[in-house]
Parts: C-alpha cells; sequence; structure tokens
C-alpha cells in the first residue's frame, strides 16, 4: 500500500513529477485548475503506486506528500 | 500508512515565488533536508544574494541575511569570522556569483572560509528577465545577446567548480546537477558533504548546481529538463573537481 | 588618568577595541593604513578578528555580515575607498545595523591626492550611498576627540541601529598627540530581538534585509526611520563654540581645519577684530541650535574648509540665510594657514 498526494494549490502544474514516476501514473490532468489557475497534477492509478517519492523528490514546490 | 515523503521542517511552509518548474524549489528543499537531517538549523545563518533566489530569507527557517549583489560570500565572512561555531552557507545565482561578486568568490576560497557556497548555474539572469550571464553558453540566445552569445563579442562563459577548484582553500568544488532523481541524489549528498566539512573546519565548500530556468529559456520545464542535460552537462562537466581528505590548512600552524 | 602619545589612526584603533569592536574589515590606502596595521597587531590579542579583504567593498559587507550577528564591527578607509563601501553603507542602513565607518579624508575627486581634505562633506552628510537614509557624522579635531568620538559612535549605533561615520582627514590621522582613554564599559545594548546569529530552536527565525517590493512597505520602513532620525536631530548635535559671546565675525569650521582657524581666531582678538569660532562635532545632524547661538551677534559668518565650500549651504540653511556667509578654502590636500584665515579675517572685516 502506498499513497501519493498532490498538495493542489501548492501544485504550479509543471509536470516534473510526471516524468520522474517510475510506473508512468502522475499526470497533469486538463480539467481541473487550482485557485491560481493551474492544471494540477493528479495519480490516475492509486493501486500502482509503489511510494518511490520519485514524483516528490522532482517536485520544485514540495506539492506532493507520499505515504507507504 | 506512514507518511515517507514530506516537506523539511527548516523550509517555510510557504508557496514560492518561483516560475512553474523553476528547479530553485529543488534545490531549497535539498538543502533544507541536509539542515534537518544534520539538527543544525539553530545553528544555521544563511545569506542570499539579489537574484531570483533573492527572497530565500522567506523561505528558510534558519536565520537569513539578504546581501547585496555579489556580496553574499563577504557578509558570510563576516558572520562566520565573529561565529565560527555556527553554520554559515550562501545561496548564489550565477551573475551573483560569477560576475558581480567574482572577487568576492574566488578570495572566500583563497582564504579557506570555512563556510558553504551553494551556487546556482543556469546560463541566464532570471530576476531581470533573461539577460546574458557569465555562464551563458556560446551561441545561446538571451535579451542581451539576441543574435546569440558569440564569444568574440561577449567573451567566453565562467566554469566555475573548475576555477575554484585551483585556489587552495578550497575543500570542495563539486558541480551536480538536478535533472533527475539520480542527480538530484548526487546533489542531495554533495550539499551533505560540504556542510560536514564546515563541521570538520575543512575549508571552503562549494557546490555548483546546474538548474534550469524555463520562463526565460523559453521551453516548458520538461523541456529545460532536457536542455540541462544535452546543453548544459557536456559544457559543464559534472563532478567532483576538488575534495581534500584533511582540512586545506596545515594542523600544527606553518605555512602550507 | 594615563597619558599616551599617539598617532590619530592608531588612536582610532585603540579606542575601538577599547570600546568592544569585536572585528575589523579594511583594506589598505593611505592616508588611513596605520589604523588597519595596528588592528593587526592588537586585534587578535583582544579576542577579536582582523580581517585583511579583497576590496572596499568586501570589506563593508564583512562588516554588514559581522554587524548582523549583533557584533561591534568597524571598517575604515579614506576617501576612494569610502566611495567603493558606499553600497555596503546603505544596505546597512536599509537593514537597522549598527555599524562604524571611519573616513581619514584625502583630496579628490578621482586618485586625487593623499593629503589631508575635507572634501568629503557632501558624501558623508548627504550622499553615502543610494536611497533615503543619513549616518550620524563625528568630526574630531583631536587625537583625543578621534578617541572619544569613536566611542561615542559604536554608542549611538547600537542605540540607533544605524551606521555612524568618523569624518577625520590626512592631517588628524597622521598627527601625534598626548591622548587618554577613558573607562569604557561598552554599553549592553540588547540585540537578541534582531541580531541573526542563530536562533537555537528558541525563537521565531530573523531575518536581516533592505529589500521590500511593495512600495507602501518600503516607504513605512524610511518614514519610521526618519522618525529617528528627528529624535537623533534633536538629541544628539554638538559643537564648540569658541569667543562667540561677542563676536563680530563668527567663524566656522570643522576638524583639522578648525585648529587652524581658532589660531587665526586669536589673532584677529589680538588685533582688536571680535571673531570667533563655531565648530560642528557632529556634521550630520548639523547643530542648528548650536550655531544660531553662536552666531545671535556676528554680522557675517565665513566658513572654512579644506574643500570648496561644502559645508556653507548647511550653515546657510541653518541661520535662514539671516546673514552674510563667506567662504574661503584650499583644497587638494592644500591646507590653509593662519595667516591666510586671518587676512581674510580682516578683509571681511574691514567692511563691518
Amino acid at each position: 500500500m502506498a499513497k501519493m498526494t498532490v498538495i493542489t494549490e501548492r501544485c504550479k502544474g509543471c509536470a516534473l513529477c510526471t516524468t520522474a514516476c517510475p510506473k508512468k501514473i502522475v499526470e497533469l490532468q486538463k480539467e481541473k485548475r487550482n485557485k491560481k489557475g493551474y492544471f494540477y497534477a493528479v495519480c490516475t492509478d492509486e493501486s500502482q503506486c509503489i511510494g518511490c517519492a520519485m514524483c516528490a523528490m522532482m517536485c520544485p514546490d514540495c506539492a506532493i506528500v507520499v505515504e507507504k | 500508512m506512514a507518511v515517507v515523503f514530506e516537506r523539511p521542517k527548516s523550509l517555510i511552509d510557504v508557496p514560492t515565488h518561483y516560475c512553474p518548474g523553476c528547479t530553485h524549489g529543488i534545490v531549497h528543499r535539498i538543502l533544507a533536508e541536509v539542515i534537518d537531517e544534520m539538527g543544525i538549523e539553530g545553528d544555521t545563518i544563511g545569506v542570499c544574494p539579489v537574484g531570483c533566489s533573492v527572497m530565500a530569507y522567506d523561505y528558510f527557517n534558519c536565520d537569513m541575511i539578504e546581501a547585496a549583489h555579489g556580496r553574499a560570500p563577504a557578509v558570510a565572512t563576516g558572520v562566520k569570522r565573529t561565529n565560527p561555531d555556527k553554520f554559515v552557507f550562501t545561496y548564489q545565482g550565477d551573475g551573483d556569483l560569477a560576475a558581480i561578486g567574482t572577487a568576492e568568490t574566488v578570495h572566500v576560497a583563497a582564504r579557506g572560509e570555512n563556510i558553504v557556497v551553494i551556487f546556482i548555474n543556469n546560463t541566464i539572469y532570471g530576476m531581470t528577465g533573461g539577460q546574458m550571464a557569465p555562464t551563458t553558453l556560446p551561441g545561446q540566445v538571451t535579451q542581451t545577446t539576441p543574435f546569440g552569445r558569440d564569444p568574440r563579442l561577449a567573451g567566453y562563459p565562467v566554469r566555475v567548480s573548475e576555477m575554484v577548484a585551483t585556489l587552495s582553500g578550497t575543500a570542495l568544488a563539486q558541480r551536480v546537477a538536478v535533472d533527475s532523481i539520480p542527480h538530484i541524489r548526487d546533489a542531495k549528498k554533495a550539499i551533505r558533504k560540504a556542510f560536514e566539512n564546515q563541521k570538520a573546519g575543512k575549508g571552503l565548500s562549494l557546490v555548483e548546481v546546474l538548474s534550469t530556468c524555463p520562463t526565460n529559456w523559453g521551453l516548458t520545464p520538461v523541456e529545460a529538463i532536457k536542455r540541462l542535460q544535452d546543453e548544459m552537462i557536456p559544457y559543464y562537466p559534472l563532478g567532483v573537481y576538488k575534495d581534500v581528505d584533511e582540512g586545506v590548512f596545515p594542523k600544527e600552524g606553518g605555512e602550507e | 588618568m594615563e597619558r599616551n602619545l599617539m598617532k590619530g589612526n592608531e588612536a582610532l584603533a585603540e579606542a575601538a577595541i577599547r570600546a568592544g569592536c569585536k572585528c575589523f574589515f579594511g583594506y589598505p590606502i593611505t592616508p588611513q593604513t596605520e589604523l588597519a596595521a595596528y588592528m593587526a597587531k592588537r586585534m587578535h590579542k583582544a579576542g577579536g578578528v582582523f580581517l585583511q579583504a579583497e576590496s572596499e567593498i568586501a570589506a563593508i559587507n564583512m562588516v554588514l555580515g559581522a554587524a548582523s550577528t549583533g557584533v561591534r564591527a568597524m571598517t575604515s578607509s579614506s576617501s576612494p575607498g569610502v566611495s567603493l563601501k558606499s553600497e555596503g553603507v546603505s544596505y546597512i542602513a536599509g537593514s537597522d545595523l549598527p555599524a562604524v565607518i571611519i573616513n581619514v579624508q584625502r583630496g579628490g575627486p578621482g586618485l586625487g591626492g593623499i593629503q589631508p581634505s575635507q572634501a568629503d562633506y557632501w558624501q558623508a552628510t548627504k550622499a553615502l550611498g543610494h536611497g533615503d537614509f543619513q549616518l550620524i557624522v563625528y568630526a574630531p579635531a583631536s587625537v583625543q576627540e578621534m578617541v572619544d568620538f569613536v566611542v561615542k559612535a559604536f554608542d549611538s549605533a547600537d542605540k540607533y541601529r544605524m551606521p555612524v561615520m568618523i569624518l577625520a582627514d590626512g592631517l588628524l590621522g597622521q598627527m601625534m598627540e598626548p591622548v587618554s582613554f577613558p573607562e569604557i564599559n561598552p554599553d549592553a545594548y540588547d540585540k537578541s530581538s534582531w541580531a541573526a546569529n542563530g536562533h537555537g530552536f528558541k525563537r521565531e527565525h530573523h531575518i536581516i534585509n533592505s529589500l521590500y517590493l511593495k512600495p507602501d512597505e518600503l516607504e513605512k520602513s524610511v518614514v519610521d526611520r526618519y522618525k529617528k532620525y528627528d529624535i537623533i536631530k534633536e538629541t544628539e548635535t554638538d559643537a564648540e563654540l569658541y569667543l562667540t559671546e561677542d563676536c563680530d565675525i563668527l567663524l566656522c569650521a570643522f576638524g583639522a581645519t578648525a585648529r587652524v582657524v581658532k589660531s587665526a581666531v586669536n589673532d584677529a582678538r589680538a588685533q582688536g577684530i571680535k571673531a570667533g569660532l563655531f565648530r560642528p562635532k557632529t556634521l550630520w545632524p548639523f547643530p542648528v541650535k548650536e550655531i544660531n547661538e553662536a552666531a545671535k551677534n556676528a554680522k557675517v559668518l565665513l566658513s572654512v574648509e579644506m574643500s570648496m565650500g561644502q559645508m556653507v549651504d548647511d550653515i546657510k540653511l541653518a541661520i535662514n540665510c539671516s546673514k552674510p556667509v563667506e567662504f574661503y578654502g584650499r583644497t587638494g590636500g592644500v591646507i590653509p594657514t593662519p595667516v591666510e584665515v586671518l587676512e581674510q579675517i580682516k578683509k571681511i572685516g574691514g567692511t563691518l
């Protein structure tokens, strides 16, 4: 069991996390924007998350918390 | 489930003013992680530059001083000489450290000041809107090199780690990058080593971090990372340029 | 009290150490280098830091760093070097840091010369760096005053959290006079509410900073600083009034020039001319009350300076242009003689 949570209001939609995920389950969705107007990142398949925290390590805004 | 990754304590829980994808945020975080892991936040004084990271004083939870453009190493010298038991670091960009502050950079290393210098090399002036930096690559288009940097007109880039490594007071000169997870891990290790050097009183430790500036490069954050890998790393090879085992000064006094 | 024969520059250094100055950062320049040399010899024995910086710019920024941690810090230079320090002085003022800066003036502009001058009056009192700010500026006229004013400068700097300048000149720096050092107990100013010396997990982090991106915040910080300046103008002015009670001609001079002028005033009195001397000891704040007191019976004022007359405007403003203000000066390192000054007194006195 592992889980990544995006702090959506901190996300600036840079997409660097999406390149870091080894499971390719982090994406920049294109429907919802946060208050600053950024499309924020989401985990598309929580069941596949291994809690490696690479997405969080790549995030310049400390906008991802990882639990395991 | 337990939290396995979250914001380090010495990084204040506020949004930063940095552009989307700007790697300052990554470097801030790994620096703060090192401060947390060493438990030294209460004994650390940071010195900010002039440039995009000028407001880093609002992000780090340790005491912070904002220096004039290029003068952070001099300010840090004043802090460290009067507070030798405290940890002192500067955080400087390329214009700050390698252009207007070159003299301060060279002499802080020559004197072997026992401090840490974090040097962000992103080949451009960010805060002022994308002008040529001392590290701008030949051919690179900036606001002040609109036809690409022509070395015949604008000279060549400065390779700071290599230059600083030639100075006797330098304990560590290492170039790292924050373009990938393995490199970020290496960068953090280098910063940790720099602070451990300071703890051991070894001398000046400089960690040069190849970084991106998506906004002023005119690239997306992901494209910017690719440019760092394809264009910057070949010109600025990663690696350890100097790493002394013992301190830079002889133990029992006398000449080097 | 013990009296020592000391050179002005060395007396400045010794007084600073006794006043609790814990670090000196400097760069060699004539005619103040003896100060740094003295510090190099004495400072480490006194448990402090002496460091020869790579430049004047680095030196003043080292002062900024040390002062940020709550330590008494000082730098010294001479005119061209002080110009280089001006950026740092502005940052020190903008960051509300206490620091002492000494200028042992020489002739300018440019590389100028190495002989005494007072041509940095404007720089010290009006424009030692960009932005709205002031320094308290003390003008000693003897080696003893070098000592006394350095002690005062450190106290004022800590009291008001601002840079303070000793505006001396090459003549005072190089000459020797007997001095005594007062018992000094460096006042324990509590800096714990702002010093950036490591929070030790016992308080919020401190930020030393002069950047305010929001105009109204910057305006407020400047306006608050000017409220402090108002108090200083009210309380910190100092001047010597010599034979001013009945004088017809009031000579105005500061620093080494005032010594020359005092001789000329005495010579004039011997010849029956009622001359007096007003000598500001603080150039900023300018002693407005004191000069009005000194000038109350005077018919004309004569400013004598080692410059082209940089103090004249301040005198005119202080007396509200109520009386004529004449000027006599030498510049470029030339020191006016009592004979020259007496000639001027007679020239002006003859018209009274």
